[in-house]
């Protein structure tokens, strides 16, 4: 778990991460508030918030009696939500490095490519 | 909806001129798990002494469920205190206490005592006074957890304990408390190995509540931002300092409330690093202000 930001956003990524990259399909259930909880070694009452942004979000909803389910369309909305927030999470600081460096748009056009051709 | 198991209100405790808890005032919800954290001679025994009954306040109101917890057996009853160097009769071996137990813990669970022997390695017909200052430990442990007490208390319960047994200890509470909820307070030195398993936090310092937060709200909410000190110094002009540190033109200074997408943003372009603080860097912070050598110390440390 990192430091600087809330456990039970923690939890709520890791959750989204594995919905995006496939690792949890639409209609799926996910691991239990305590098994989170013992999985990350951290306070149940935790591990319950983050699921309930999930909830919130319409990420994963309820089944009484079950437990909570990826719901239909969650891979499509997160992936959206992630686009949506890529440039300043990503590009913003990327800009701000090269420019310390002096490394200007065109070469870090190229660099990018030559790093696209790589992987 | 929750209850409240503990609730005090200007509670006092004196000794001759000296005062060790001052006028503090918290609540304890039900089914929590609460760190009670500070440095050594805060005032965090006391705290615990006076909640379990075993000292009396010298003033504020004092409520244990519901009730003041001296001489009330039926609040006592559902107590559990493990202090740092538990007291046991001296014809006893661990398993006399096991066997003892129950007398005292309505909900103890003697299959769960014995798998945590067994985890703990503790050799039950070996005298108490013959055991390891670690197996001494694990036998506090062993009954504070088996005793499933509805409100429990661990006060630094784990002198000797290496670090596998303290892990066997985390991990033991909480699935336990995964089960069978209840409200635990927790003190101790070795917050960064306990930061995750807490819901709320009060921090106490020379007998005062210096911070009465959950966790969640705190993880995050300082950060430390170094680098050039005209930069940094911009950066903080308007903010909560709560440390500062500098060598040559460089600055560290810490800051409290949480930053948003557009502060990095800034942070970045002003060519500063910045740096989460840990809950235990953040006490040290608060509660070591006027100790600037050591805090420094005890940071590179952690």
């Amino acid at each position: 778990m990192d430091e600087s930001r809330p456990i039970f956003i923690q939890i709520a990524e890791q959750v989204e991460n594995d919905i995006i990259d496939g690792v949890l399909k639409e209609d799926e259930q996910i691991p239990s508030t305590n098994e989170f909880a013992a999985f990350y070694r951290i306070n149940p009452a935790t591990a319950l918030r983050g699921v309930n942004r999930l909830v919130d979000d319409g990420i994963v909803a309820k089944r009484r009696g079950i437990g909570m389910f990826v719901t239909p369309g969650a891979r499509d909305r997160l992936v959206e939500r992630r686009r949506a927030d890529f440039a300043t999470e990503y590009i913003r600081p990327l800009i701000i490095e090269a420019e310390k460096l002096g490394i200007g748009i065109d070469e870090l056009a190229g660099l990018l490519r030559g790093e696209r051709i790589q992987s | 909806m929750t209850r409240t198991v503990v609730r005090v209100n200007g509670l006092t405790k004196r000794y001759g001129s000296f005062t060790a808890v001052d006028a503090v005032d918290f609540t304890l919800e039900e089914n929590r798990i609460y760190g009670l954290l500070g440095r050594n001679g805060a005032g965090k025994t006391t705290v615990m002494q006076m909640l379990t009954g075993q000292i009396f306040p010298s003033d504020g109101e004092l409520e244990v469920f519901g009730r003041t917890p001296a001489e009330h057996a039926d609040v006592l009853r559902r107590l559990c205190f493990i202090g740092e160097s538990q007291r046991y009769p001296d014809a006893f071996n661990a398993s006399h206490v096991m066997k003892a137990a129950p007398w005292f813990f309505e909900n103890w669970d003697a299959e769960f005592a014995e798998r945590l022997v067994q985890d703990f390695r503790l050799p039950l017909k070996r005298y108490i006074k013959k055991l390891s200052r670690g197996q001494l430990s694990a036998v506090g442990v062993i009954v504070g957890l088996a005793s499933r007490a509805p409100l429990t208390f661990f006060d630094e319960p784990y002198l000797g304990l290496d670090a596998v047994a303290r892990q066997i200890f985390y991990d033991r509470l909480l699935e336990d408390y995964a089960e069978h909820p209840r409200t635990i307070v927790l003190s101790t030195h070795l917050i960064d190995e306990v930061a995750n398993l807490l819901e709320h936090l009060l921090v106490i310092d020379q007998g005062r509540i210096l911070l009465d937060r959950d966790a969640d709200e705190v993880r995050g909410s300082a950060t430390t931002v170094a680098g050039g000190r005209a930069a940094v110094e911009s950066f903080v002009a308007d903010r909560a300092v709560i440390g500062r540190e500098g060598i040559g033109g460089l600055a560290s200074v810490t800051i409290d409330g949480r930053l948003d997408q557009a502060d990095r943003i800034r942070a970045a372009e002003l060519g500063l690093e910045l740096a989460p603080v840990s809950l235990q860097q953040l006490i040290v912070h608060m509660t070591g202000a006027d100790l600037r050598a050591d805090s420094t110390e005890q940071e590179v440390a952690a």
